[in-house]
């Protein structure tokens, strides 16, 4: 984007974003399409949409359903709904005008979250605006209806209001399966359906080859939204402008490799967030030696954004127990030396704990062996997050260390060459990101370029996972750290 | 691949000798297989040369196409193979069982036999699946007629080939290669082990001597099978030097011999021997292959899994009796949804039986963290959850184990030993290099509030449990009827309607 939109000021930026809030909001009670899509960057304030039109749409006085993908996302919705909504706009207007009414669909054992049963009434809890209960017809026709994809397609039609939902939001509507969709649009088939998400993350997947169906329309293996794309090539397509997560040094990384045809900005400027950390404590790091560099790594994060702590090339099984320790101690290191971290929000500062350190990998057991190394520790890093990238879509932390998808392999298959799963880990920080990885991914991804078969019919996806990563590497190679191996 | 499977195929290549990758066949063998070597003209997609075709490894009967490149030919060779595939079908239709209502469905009779075509490798049934579209939108009457076999050929090898064969645990469509590589590992790559001669060298080396009697390790084997005039290809793809040396020049003399009966009979001799030398190798290992997998012991949940197969195969053969159409060329969306929850609920069904039929199996899923074994060290078999109204027994156990546990807290996991009961893992705790895992017995204790004897383990006892072995099947969702097809998936299909070159033919 050109330097004139860059020097807007944080007002505008905002005014901008709610502009997409009312094109959107405009499309949809048009009444001229049957869908709208609205594509987010990563921490661009999509949940922010989605309440904010939910009560748009409940204004209506037609009912609305919601999809999200996991019970938890469920939950998140429903207590920001509650809070954002639940009470009544004026409460001197009396009972007769009560806030939004939310209806929490759920399967037989689910037990509420704390975040949802202090909306459900009880004693202590903040108001009364959310049922649960496993039938729409026990939810007693709330405004609001939400309940996760799996849930809503066992919803019988003898429950459904009459002639079904007039409205549909489906949340990560990439993260979901075409045949997913599929089993719940009957229920707003006849509605307007809003499909909101992010292109960037990582695609749904089929435990088997889908190959019989690449090319088809309705590929059942494909996402939702490149099925009702596919389908319905006119309907409107929108944009969130902004990241209000990512700081001015990752955004433009992120959107250069990421989202190269969709560009957007950092939601704040290159003064606004900072990070500090202290020189306390450097011996208790381990062995002198790496400890330095560990220390380096740190600081050259916490001043720039970024920084590749490069390991000597070696190929590794995947739980290469160099790499594990280098993330585990790192976090430890962050921790140790009491990171601060700063932003308009919080301008006197912010402790970076343990909770808001994520450490991001490719694999369940490289996960399980950065847990292992980080307990040994100290019992104080056991906030830290530590997952695979499926588990930290949607999330947020102030600093992220990531063990990059390619390190120590000797081959780039489709899976570590997914674009969505480099983005995912490269997209959850507000300050600072490290990338841990063996030295050598460039020549690895010069020796495989990608051989997947190209099928008639598809849509050529860019970028692809070859590009995605080169773009990272030559960016991340200005933050580089080589370090010696680690004893 | 997983880490088990690598280290096998590194000690195969250091031993020069296949390495078992399985304990038993996890696959049915019926007792009268069909074997099929079909062969393909090279560059066109669907015109058959031969195929060697029997059930009878001493008497297989040879198909030949005199000049692939008539259509009218082709249409022959497959009537002549619709004789024999589906003459062996019916033969396979004989007595029922009787299988009991319930709750979804009514009495039916179910045959008691299905049929197995057996095909030298994943080629040929992708051979099978371009022969069954070509044939099975063909019609018996109207101006360009064919026998009224071939169209029910065409739907028959359809249902191996695209509905059957990519189906997990299915067994009545097998690709030789594809079953011993799932149960052998060797020391050459996974692109030579798609060569039928080059895989059953590092197998049974010791039929591949040479008539000198000297022995032979897997490796050298393998090397002599790399002489394609002594180990043809498997096809459906010939070489090209059979093509242009041997298979051109006898199709030249057939053309030329028209009109002389003696010159034609001699020519089409000529060509038939010729084929037969190229297919017999082949014909020859298909039995050998055969015959090594009937030396494994049978999985303990083949007889289940055949009972799907002959489930399924009765419900075809009715169909095609009541006179099904073709299936279609492309699915629909409602069909492409319902057949991925098939694909994938069959395949999460075999990974859990293979994982319970098989110590090696399991074993794999230990290395890549999906499973943990070790002793329980302690049991509380007298915890109760009296939080309800009455109390339920809630045993805790905790087992000790040298396996590095990946699974969270939370997650459901089994054993083979109680494959229906699912415990919870509640903690997972690190001691040295050991982990302690505490789990909660949740289900599978009866119903009264003392679990059922036995059914809690005791300590001692040596466990193995595995989130495979858990997987749960539950029905997959409802979906909307072909004509209720929403809109996000184009809408109810429009009805079909020539058009172009469509539209001037009379069939339509």
């Amino acid at each position: 984007m050109s330097g004139s939109v860059a020097k807007r000021s944080a007002a505008e930026r905002s005014a901008a974003a709610r502009a997409v809030i009312e094109r959107v909001t405009a499309d949809l009670l048009s009444g001229l399409h049957r869908g709208v899509i609205v594509d987010s960057p990563p921490g661009a304030g999509k949940s922010t949409l989605v309440v904010e039109l939910a009560k748009r749409l409940a204004d209506t006085g037609e009912p609305v359903m919601i999809v999200a993908q996991t019970n938890e996302q469920v939950d998140d919705l429903v207590d920001r709904l509650a809070i954002a909504h639940g009470q009544a706009d004026d409460p001197a207007a009396g009972e007769d005008r009560k806030g939004l009414t939310i209806g929490r669909l759920s399967a037989s054992g689910y037990v509420p979250t704390e975040r949802v049963v202090r909306h459900l009434g009880g004693p202590d809890s903040l108001d009364d605006c959310v049922t649960v209960a496993g039938k729409v017809a026990d939810l007693g026709r709330p405004a609001v209806t939400v309940a996760t994809a799996a849930k809503w397609a066992r919803t019988g039609d003898a429950d459904w209001p009459e002639g079904g939902w007039r409205w549909a939001i489906l949340d990560e509507a990439y993260q979901m399966r075409s045949d997913g969709l599929l089993a719940i649009a009957p229920r707003f088939a006849a509605g307007t359906a809003l499909f909101v998400g992010d292109p960037g993350q990582l695609d749904p997947f089929a435990t088997i080859d889908g190959d019989r169906w690449a090319g088809s329309a309705w590929d059942p293996t494909d996402s939702a939204v490149a099925v009702v794309r596919a389908h319905n090539p006119d309907l409107p397509v929108h944009r969130l402008p902004y990241s209000w997560r990512l700081p001015a040094s990752a955004a433009p990384l992120v959107c250069k490799a990421f989202y190269p045809f969709t560009p957007f900005e950092a939601g704040s400027g290159p003064q606004d967030r900072a990070m500090k950390v202290s020189d306390t404590g450097s011996a208790s790091a381990g062995p002198a030696s790496i400890a330095g560099y560990i220390d380096q790594v740190i600081d050259l994060a916490s001043e720039t954004g970024w920084a590749l702590f490069e390991l000597p090339a070696r190929h590794t099984v995947r739980t290469d127990t160099e790499a594990l320790e280098a993330c585990a101690r790192l976090a430890a290191r962050l921790v140790r030396r009491e990171a601060v971290v700063f932003d308009p929000a919080y301008a006197e500062g912010r402790m970076v704990s343990a909770d808001r350190i994520a450490i991001g990998a490719a694999h369940r057991d490289q996960a399980a062996g950065i847990r292992a190394a980080l307990d040994r520790h100290g019992a104080d890093l056991s906030g830290v997050t530590v997952d695979t990238a499926n588990r930290l879509q949607g999330r947020e932390y102030d600093v992220c260390i990531v063990l990059h998808p390619l390190s120590g392999r000797r081959d780039a298959t489709a899976f570590h060459l997914e674009t969505g799963r480099l983005c995912v880990l490269l997209s959850r920080h507000r300050h600072a990101c490290i990338v841990v990885a063996r030295a050598g991914i460039p020549d690895l991804l010069d020796a495989h370029p990608h051989t997947d078969p190209v099928h008639i019919g598809v849509p050529v996806k860019f970028p692809d996972g070859w590009e995605a990563h080169q773009a990272v590497l030559a960016r991340l190679a200005e933050h580089r750290i080589p370090a010696p191996a680690i004893r | 691949m997983n880490t088990l499977a690598a280290l096998a195929r590194v000690e195969a290549f250091a031993a020069e000798q296949a390495v078992p990758l399985a304990t038993v066949r996890h696959v049915h063998l019926a007792p009268h297989p069909l074997v099929l070597v079909p062969i393909l003209l090279a560059g066109e997609a669907a015109a058959p040369l031969a195929a060697l075709v029997g059930t009878d490894r001493a008497d297989p009967q040879l198909l030949v196409v005199r000049q692939p490149r008539d259509r009218d030919q082709r249409f022959a060779f497959l009537a002549d193979l619709a004789r024999i595939v589906v003459g062996y079908i019916e033969g396979r239709r004989g007595e029922t069982e009787l299988v009991e209502a319930t709750r979804n469905h009514e009495e039916w009779e179910r045959h008691l036999d299905a049929p197995q075509l057996i095909v030298p490798n994943c080629g040929g049934i992708d051979a099978l699946r371009l022969l069954g579209r070509s044939a099975r939108f063909r019609s018996s009457q109207g101006p360009y007629p064919v026998d009224p076999l071939v169209p029910i050929l065409g739907r028959y090898l359809t249902w191996f080939a695209e509905d059957r064969a990519p189906t997990a645990g299915s067994s009545v469509c097998l690709a030789l290669t594809d079953v011993l590589g799932s149960h052998w590992a060797t020391g050459q790559s996974a692109l030579e082990d798609q060569h039928l001669a080059a895989l059953l060298a590092w197998i049974v080396p010791q039929h591949f001597a040479p008539p000198d009697g000297r022995h032979l390790t897997g490796a050298q084997a393998a090397a002599l099978t790399e002489d394609p005039a002594r180990w043809p290809s498997a096809g459906p793809a010939t070489d090209p030097e059979f093509d242009t040396e041997i298979l051109s020049p006898l199709v030249t003399a057939l053309q030329r011999a028209a009109g002389d009966p003696a010159a034609e009979r001699r020519a089409e001799d000529g060509l038939r021997a010729a084929l037969r030398d190229r297919l017999a190798p082949t014909w020859n290992l298909m039995w050998q292959g055969i015959d090594l997998l009937a030396g494994l012991p049978e999985a303990g949940h083949d007889s289940h899994r055949w009972m799907v197969d002959r489930g399924r195969f009765t419900d075809f053969a009715r169909a095609i009796d009541e006179g099904a159409a073709p299936q279609p060329r492309r699915e629909g969306a409602v069909a492409a949804a319902k057949r991925l929850a098939d694909l994938e609920s069959a395949q999460e069904s075999y990974d859990k039986q293979r994982a319970l039929d098989d110590p090696l199996i399991l074993a794999g899923y230990r290395v890549t963290g999906e499973a943990f074994a070790g002793s329980v060290v302690a049991v509380d078999a007298e915890r109760q959850d009296t939080t309800g109204r009455t109390p339920k027994p809630r045993p805790h156990v905790w087992l000790r184990t040298a396996d590095p546990v990946v699974l969270r807290k939370g997650t459901k996991v089994a054993c083979a030993q109680r494959p229906n009961q699912r415990p919870v893992i509640v903690d997972v705790k690190r001691e040295g290099e050991e982990y302690i895992v505490e789990l909660e017995l949740v289900d599978g204790m009866g119903r009264r509030a003392i679990p059922e004897e036995g059914s809690v383990p005791g300590a001692g006892e040596y466990r193995c449990y595995s989130t495979v072995l858990a997987a749960e099947r539950f029905p997959p969702p409802p979906l909307p009827e072909l004509a209720a097809t929403p809109w996000t998936h184009g809408g109810p299909p429009a009805a079909y309607t020539p058009t172009g070159a469509d539209h001037d033919e009379e069939w339509h």
